[in-house]
């Protein structure tokens, strides 16, 4: 039993050379290894569109003004993101709790204006990932992409609860910065995907 | 937390403790080794005798064998999985899965990985992607049947091959595996970075950890890539998108190109954690310090960082700008200076050292001299003019072979001989272990070696029958003899699981540092308790304090206080003397 005490408290006399806390280096480490799979996809992208000679210019297939609004959208909820981390810094859970709110209602929104323009292409213009590769592409990557905006909503939105039954202070927040620096990650991410699929033409 | 508390269910199957999870993912690996090792009798049948029906192959249904014999399709499902098996299920989770959950927290002086459950859940991830590997046997046309490479369009249109649900499976399969070791890698890379013991700084870490840490990063960032391509692969199968069909499109280079992006880095996932092994195994019984540590470090980063550089050398002979085949030549030839860097310094180990030739000691210097010979086969074909005569050949399996059998084979039995007494408390026999490495040592030589010359006859790589061929019949007695003494080296390896499996129960009690070695490993009980160690130890000096004049022993373990300095309270890379 004597380290059974001991391994309630596992940072007890192990170097740490590096500020960063378990947590957060393993998220981190995570994101290095997520972009890979998203340079994975993107590089295959690069490679059948300019493989192609009649790749359709995105402007004209895809809504680009509904999706420049989406990117707003999910930009601002990294900013309302960051003032949640900020709230809870000064100790204002409700500050907490408000601005995880506005950052998760921000997520849901870039989710529904995907779906809406899922549903326009697959029934009014009847893209698919059969049709062509510009349809395989465009599914692929938003939708990977929204499979990660899905995951920072229900992620967050279980940040949000333990921090409205008070499981966060002023000193003890990282979960919040944590969950973060996956919801800028997604964001980044993001303008990556929305510049390659939607602007270069 | 205190381990009689446990229930059996949590102690020794849904467990979080790291010495139990390396042990069950080198049980599974065992058996998956035993698996992929009949595959591979099989495959050598048919290439000695194609005419003749297989010993016991009329126990198959008659529909995979007819009367016993081998049918084109079966043999080449058998070396697709024969590869596929032995890569995904048996080397690298031997090596990272196993070892690596074994010793990071025992040689870093933790109590277990930073994330414990996170642990279990890489086993219990990776558990059913060999299942699902293991099942494809069973369905309906056989398993996947197009290397392990799974090159399409032969992957991607089941038209190819007549394989429909096995190559589905196959690609879910290895996906599941890859998400398993990427959570592996997490886990390992935090835990080496902030779970190190009071004075364990990183160069006073054996480079058995440095091996583990390197490889976990290039899992972590090379995986992924093969997870993308696995991801378009199967939605060409399955959801009729056209990536690798160029009918609709899509480029059949693009897979070659992820997939070595990945694959490419795994061949030094295959093969650094043995060198590392091999570093500690040798200094351990050569009672020697390892010859240039950093330059060991140096040249393991380098490997690995020159390891993402290099994937086009797999392939020249696919269609590729003449500029860029050259770049991949010297990128790949650059690559053979860190590895000479790396065996001139095993060789300095040994240099002069007061050798035991232990079971271990011997394999992991046999680890050295083949990885030699695979290394210097490796140059061979990486200059594109020398590859584009024996690319596809034996030559290029017999290189494979050396790297891979030779190379992580053998560190794997280094391995297992070496920390047997401390991952189970008992001690293998070693006169049955020193029979087993000379039988493995000669017939896996005569296996692989005359796969050299086959390859410069041109006998090619994948052919069901090679008696066909006017220009292979004079080789053909070749191919018998390397039967036969495949045949025998398969044999031979009962004796090591024999000797495994009779040790585990009867072999005789190790006590703590059975091989007098100086890592923290060897500090703790054998076998560990949960917790690791009674006391966190503190770390004094590096792993490799062999013959030091400060002992009257000849070793020197790492937490052993000095005799008159005090305790260290900052390592010396953040001391104000060296800022």
């Amino acid at each position: 039993m004597a380290h059974a005490a001991a391994m309630s408290h596992p940072q007890e006399a192990y170097e740490n050379p590096l500020t960063p806390g378990w947590g957060k280096l393993m998220m981190w480490i995570f994101l290095c290894s997520d972009a890979m799979s998203f340079v994975g996809l993107l590089a295959a992208y690069g490679a059948v569109r300019l493989g192609s000679s009649d790749w359709p210019i995105p402007s004209t297939r895809l809504d680009v003004p509904l999706t420049a609004l989406n990117t707003f959208i999910l930009i601002c909820s990294s900013v309302t993101m960051v003032k949640a981390l900020s709230a809870i810094r000064r100790g204002d859970r409700k500050g907490l709790v408000l601005w995880l709110l506005g950052t998760i209602a921000g997520g849901s929104a870039f989710l529904g204006i995907q779906a809406f323009e899922w549903t326009h292409q697959i029934v009014v213009e009847g893209l698919s990932i059969k049709t062509s590769l510009f349809g395989a592409t465009f599914f692929i990557l938003t939708g990977f992409h929204g499979c990660h905006v899905l995951s920072g909503v229900i992620y967050l939105s279980c940040i949000a609860i333990r921090g409205a039954r008070g499981g966060y202070t002023a000193e003890q927040n990282s979960p919040v910065e944590i969950a973060g620096l996956y919801w800028h990650f997604v964001d980044l991410i993001w303008i990556l995907v929305f510049t390659f699929v939607y602007l270069i033409s | 937390m205190s381990e009689h508390k446990l229930p059996f269910i949590r102690r020794y199957i849904f467990s979080t403790d790291h010495k139990v999870i390396g042990i069950q993912f080198m049980f599974v690996s065992l058996l998956f080794m035993v698996v992929g090792g009949l595959l591979a009798m099989m495959v050598r049948w048919q290439l000695a005798y194609p005419d003749r029906a297989m010993p016991l192959g009329t126990l198959f249904p008659e529909s995979v064998m007819p009367e016993g014999h081998i049918g084109p399709e079966v043999y080449n499902a058998l070396f697709t999985m024969h590869g596929s098996i032995m890569i995904f299920l048996v080397i690298i989770p031997m090596l990272t899965g196993a070892f690596g959950n074994f010793l990071i927290p025992l040689m870093i002086g933790a109590r277990d990985m930073a994330f414990p459950k996170l642990n279990m859940l890489s086993f219990w991830v990776a558990l059913p992607g060999g299942i699902i590997m293991a099942s494809s046997f069973f369905v309906d046309a056989g398993p996947a049947a197009t290397g392990w490479t799974a090159y399409p369009p032969l992957s991607a249109v089941p038209d190819y091959t007549g394989v429909t649900l096995g190559q589905t499976l196959w690609i879910v399969a290895v996906l599941i595996v890859g998400t398993g070791s990427i959570m592996g890698a997490v886990n390992y890379i935090t835990t080496i970075v902030n779970m190190r013991a009071p004075g364990m700084h990183f160069f006073r870490l054996p480079l058995s950890l440095w091996a583990l840490f390197i490889t976990a990063i290039l899992q972590l960032m090379a995986t992924p890539v093969l997870a993308s391509a696995l991801g378009m692969l199967l939605f060409d199968r399955t959801l009729g998108t056209h990536f690798f069909a160029p009918a609709g499109g899509g480029q059949v280079l693009l897979w070659q190109h992820l997939f070595w992006f990945y694959s490419h880095p795994a061949v030094y996932i295959m093969i650094l954690p043995a060198m590392g092994f091999a570093s500690d195994i040798l200094a351990t019984f050569a009672r020697k310090p390892v010859f240039g540590y950093k330059a060991m470090v140096f040249s393991l980063v380098g490997i690995a960082g020159l390891g993402f550089i290099v994937w086009g050398h797999h392939m020249f002979q696919s269609g590729m700008n003449p500029a860029l085949g050259t770049a991949f030549m010297l990128s790949t030839m650059v690559i053979a200076v860190p590895s000479a860097i790396k065996v001139f310094n095993w060789l300095g180990t040994l240099w002069r050292g007061s050798i035991h030739f232990t079971t271990p000691m011997l394999h992991a210097m046999s680890f050295v001299s083949m990885f030699i010979i695979g290394g210097l086969s490796g140059i061979f074909m990486a200059s594109t003019p020398v590859d584009i005569f024996i690319h596809d050949t034996y030559f290029i399996v017999a290189h494979l072979h050396y790297v891979l059998f030779g190379g992580s084979m053998f560190g794997i039995f280094a391995a297992i001989t070496y920390w047997f007494p401390k991952m189970f408390g008992r001690t293998m026999n070693e006169a049955v272990g020193k029979v087993h490495f000379v039988l493995t040592y000669i017939l896996f030589n005569l296996t692989f070696f005359p796969m050299h010359m086959l390859g410069m006859g041109g006998h090619m790589r994948r052919i069901y029958d090679p008696t066909q061929y006017e220009f292979l019949k004079p080789l053909q007695p070749i191919n018998i003899f390397i039967t036969q003494s495949a045949l025998l080296l398969g044999a031979v390896q009962v004796l090591f699981m024999a000797n495994f499996l009779l040790s585990l129960f009867l072999g005789r009690k190790a006590e703590r540092n059975p091989w007098r070695a100086n890592t923290l490993e060897w500090a703790a009980p054998s076998p560990p308790p949960h917790g690791n160690f009674e006391r966190i130890p503190t770390v004094y000096r590096g792993p490799y304090e062999y013959s030091s004049p400060e002992s009257s022993e000849d070793y020197l373990p790492q937490d052993q206080p000095p005799a008159h300095a005090p305790v260290p309270s900052r390592p010396p890379a953040m001391s104000p003397a060296r800022a």
